[in-house]
């Protein structure tokens, strides 16, 4: 019992600590860059120094609803500020041709600028039966002007294997030079661990004609044999997708997905007969509403 | 919300610039249109003109079609433009607003001193005006010039609730004109305003179809070579800023009007050979600003939101939402283009002055789409930091704060009080001039807020991106003259006020385009807390804008008198663009008790949080 909880502890400091070294990473401070850059210094993120402008210093301690002449009862003014909005968003809905599997990466938000309900979810099925899933649900909170920390729950389902359960604890926003970012590190029962991490970027050759290359990798404290998954990096994946935006909100598109699982993943994999690299077309729809 | 509605367009068609298909867009009058007093008045533009001291306003839905699809316009008294108002100085007007809505509504007479009760602001000045209600508003006008009204009720501007608002000086026109012509800028979409809102939230950039592209660069490359390719872009990609977001919306889902007529409509303004004209420019658009022209005239600018200004000869200005500019043309040829493109150059209101129906000029074509320059993003730098491959257009390296920087008495951002009153020494007084430290606040450095600017350029003679060395590029004739801010003086007799400000206000215009979040200082309107000022005192409010696109900021209530770097009064308005890392300071003193509003008037980022409230005690 007592080993398991430190165990435990040692797997959040670790996943605690490889969040904040990639948030970090990703906000680092730009002065080590060109001299341009250097001039700049914190024109972004960065501590508010002790002596910044207090910006309630002109009140005189009146409120929206207190003070002189404020109508009474409560505020009736707001404005979209206040206003939760909400997306569905279709990032890769495509066609495996050599796996002849569907697959599905869809995220969806509720909420305000800096607080919202997300739910993320990617998978894959054959002959319109689930193979494998994996679905996040976040509350994710603004903490930098890029970035949302995320903090939740993951649920995974084989078709073969066993369903796992995690705690989520991850970051999601956009990178210096627009790079899209989407880590997340998990904890499960028994000691598991997990880290998954995306990257993706948006090349366009016109305003519609878009490249958009993407890389995911898995990594896995401890070795999961129900599932097929040996512990450190399980496997990596690498996609060049080519869209055409119709609109900005329906774009289909072709593209070569390559995968390759590691280490004891890729033991697994020549076990059961199958290849431990696999490269192919895929064909989809990308979408948002 | 509504938000399947357009979520898979028709690809293509929202796409291209639509020149419209309708001339004027409404199609059905209301019966309530028939209330009011109309003196059809050919001369005054498209919409009707009302009159005299008592008026009746009706605000209903009315059909309109402007792209050849038919939507429903939030309208007053079922026209677009509403009913020009023509009043008389000194005048006490009681306008009756009736709201056959569904919804509350309310209206705002744009740039009018008059008690707040009156404003029109609801939630603020008043309640708003309930489905049904007829609210009377009352009020002695203690001003001249031309200003305008509109909906301050959600995104009702936005969908039709806009006109003109002409009060004619008790003591006469200053300008003796022949003829005299409202020409109203506004913008359209067929989409709900509040699912274009939504699709912003999602992506930013949704609307914006002109965009850095990888072709762009290889181009570049082969120009200038890899390494100034790269150079170029580095900085805008390292902090995740598009060079070209220059409005939030484009022709993607605008189409531009002028007097509520489409570009193919073509508005046609009536005259005689020999004649002189005042035209009355309102930028009544929600989101666009407008870079106008007519080729073949000069402009002279005579008055600027309303006040009288020097006049000034140009031959193009720039205006944002809520501004307004009266000029004098002297045409003495057939016909005339007035040409107004958008600033992001993605489409244009046109409309034409002729000696007769029918006629029509050539239509220039749209400007090439300018990125936005070093002086954008970081303001005043100092000269290492100059990129040589930028355009660096505007800049007075004599003005810049930078060179100022070192003798900043200011600290902490608290308001400086004024401990000499009635001591006017300007030689020796701080407040004399506004103060050139920079002092965000510290509610700038949180998820609000996606840049913040150290060096902020103090310069008013910049006409902005897009309209700088216009010759030098050859877009436009030898001795083209755009409109800047420097260009602008009030008239003899227009300041009342003379008087070293008491206190020093500072506050940052902020914001987040990837969250697509407006902000004063970081803090939306919800978060906010009111700007206190004092009746009758004199007060300087500096305004930093410390995001990478202009916003035309109105205060009401009380005018807003621009000065200069030095201290030196300039102009009055009621609403002033403050450019993308720009530092500019105006002084006011507000003579009117209560609540009013202070936003910028691009309507998206007044929504989005870009307001606050001003308690007047």
């Amino acid at each position: 019992m007592s080993m398991n909880y430190f165990t435990r502890l040692t797997h959040i400091s670790l996943v605690l600590a490889s969040v904040l070294a990639s948030g970090a990473y990703a906000e680092m401070d730009h002065s080590n860059h060109d001299s341009g850059a250097h001039e700049m210094g914190q024109a972004q993120g960065g501590k508010a120094p002790d002596n910044a402008r207090d910006p309630h210093a002109y009140s005189d301690g009146f409120t929206l609803t207190e003070g002189p002449y404020a109508l009474p009862g409560p505020r009736q003014l707001r404005l979209a500020d206040e206003h939760r909005f909400w997306a569905i968003i279709g990032d890769r809905l495509e066609y495996q041709e050599k796996s002849e599997s569907t697959v599905f990466d869809l995220q969806a938000w509720y909420g305000t600028t800096y607080n919202r309900f997300v739910v993320k979810t990617e998978g894959d099925s054959v002959d319109g039966a689930l193979e494998e899933s994996s679905t996040d649900v976040f509350w994710s909170r603004a903490f930098n002007a890029y970035f949302d920390a995320q903090l939740g729950a993951r649920v995974d389902t084989y078709d073969e294997g066993e369903n796992r359960q995690w705690l989520a604890l991850g970051f999601q926003g956009l990178a210096p030079y627009w790079f899209e970012l989407d880590v997340t590190a998990y904890l499960g029962d028994d000691g598991r661990s997990a880290l998954s991490a995306e990257a993706e970027y948006e090349l366009l050759f016109t305003q519609r004609l878009i490249l958009q290359p993407r890389i995911e990798i898995n990594l896995l404290g401890k070795d999961d044999p129900e599932n097929g998954l040996g512990s450190g990096l399980t496997n990596l994946s690498a996609g060049l997708r080519l869209r055409y935006e119709f609109s900005r909100q329906f774009a289909p598109y072709i593209g070569v997905e390559w995968s390759r699982a590691f280490d004891d993943t890729a033991d697994y994999l020549l076990a059961a007969g199958e290849d431990k690299s696999s490269s192919q077309l895929v064909a989809g729809l990308k979408f948002w509403f | 919300m509504n938000r399947f509605s357009s979520s898979i367009p028709s690809p293509m068609s929202r796409r291209r610039f639509v020149q419209g298909i309708a001339v004027g867009g409404v199609l059905a009058m209301t019966p309530s249109a028939l209330l009011a007093r109309e003196t059809t008045n050919s001369t005054s533009g498209a919409a009707p003109e009302l009159t005299g001291t008592n008026i009746h306003l009706e605000i209903g839905q009315t059909p309109v079609n402007f792209t050849g699809v038919t939507r429903m316009a939030t309208t007053i008294n079922g026209s677009i433009p509403a009913p020009t108002l023509r009043f008389r100085e000194g005048d006490e007007v009681t306008i009756r607003v009736t709201n056959r809505l569904s919804v509350p509504t309310s209206i705002h007479w744009h740039g009018i001193l008059l008690p707040f009760e009156m404003d029109g602001v609801p939630g603020i000045s008043f309640k708003g005006i309930s489905p049904g209600e007829t609210f009377v508003y009352r009020f002695k006008l203690r001003q001249s010039g031309t200003y305008w009204y509109h909906s301050h009720s959600g995104f009702q501007e936005m969908t039709g609730m806009y006109g003109a608002l002409i009060i004619e000086p008790r003591s006469g026109e200053r300008h003796k004109t022949d003829r005299d012509l409202v020409v109203q800028l506004s913008d359209w979409t067929d989409e709900d305003p509040m699912h274009v809102f939504s699709k912003l939230k999602v992506q930013g950039d949704v609307y914006n179809f002109n965009q850095p592209t990888f072709i762009d660069f290889t181009r570049d490359v082969s120009d200038k070579g890899l390494k100034a390719a790269l150079s170029k872009r580095q900085m805008w990609n390292q902090m995740r800023m598009n060079p070209t977001d220059l409005a939030d919306l484009s022709a993607a889902t605008l189409t531009y009007l002028m007097n509520g007529t489409t570009p193919s409509g073509n508005w046609t303004g009536i005259f005689k050979k020999g004649e002189r004209l005042r035209l009355r420019f309102i930028n009544a658009a929600s989101n666009s600003f407008y870079d106008v022209r007519i080729p073949g005239l000069k402009l002279t600018v005579i008055q600027a939101d309303g006040q009288d200004v020097e006049p000034v000869s140009i031959d193009e200005f720039r205006f944002g939402p809520g501004e307004t500019y009266d000029v004098l043309v002297s045409p003495d040829e057939e016909c005339y283009t007035i040409f107004a493109q958008s600033m992001d150059r993605t489409g244009y209101a046109r409309g034409t002055l002729a000696a007769q129906q029918g006629l029509s000029a050539p239509v220039p074509a749209l400007d090439p789409v300018e990125w936005l320059a070093m002086q954008d993003m970081m303001g005043a730098m100092s000269h290492e930091g100059v990129r040589h491959d930028m355009p660096m257009a505007g800049m007075d390296h004599s003005n810049m704060a930078m060179d100022k920087m070192d003798h900043s008495n200011m600290h902490g951002g608290m308001a400086m009080d004024h401990s000499m009153h009635g001591m006017q020494d300007r030689d020796n007084d701080p407040l004399a001039k506004p103060s050139t430290s920079v002092n965000h606040a510290r509610t700038e450095y949180g998820p609000s807020v996606d840049a913040r600017v150290d060096t902020p350029r103090t310069n008013l003679d910049d006409p902005g991106v897009g309209l700088r060395n216009l010759v030098e590029k050859g877009l436009r004739p030898h001795g083209h003259k755009v409109l800047t801010l420097a260009d602008l003086t009030s008239t003899d007799g227009v300041f009342d006020d003379s008087r070293i400000p008491e206190k020093e206000l500072e506050l940052h215009l902020t914001g987040n385009m990837e969250r697509y979040t407006w902000s004063f200082d970081g803090l939306e309107f919800g978060q906010s807390t009111p700007v206190s000022l004092k009746h009758g005192q004199r007060v300087r409010i500096i305004l930093q804008n410390d995001t990478m696109m202009t916003h035309p900021m109105h205060l009401h209530g009380m005018w807003s008198e621009l000065e200069t770097e030095q201290g030196e009064l300039r102009v009055r308005r009621h609403t002033i663009p403050v450019q993308p890392a720009q530092r500019i300071s105006f002084l006011t003193t507000p003579h009117d008790l209560g609540r009013w509003a202070w936003h910028c008037h691009l309507l998206f980022h007044m929504d989005a949080g870009m307001f606050r409230e001003v308690v007047v005690s």
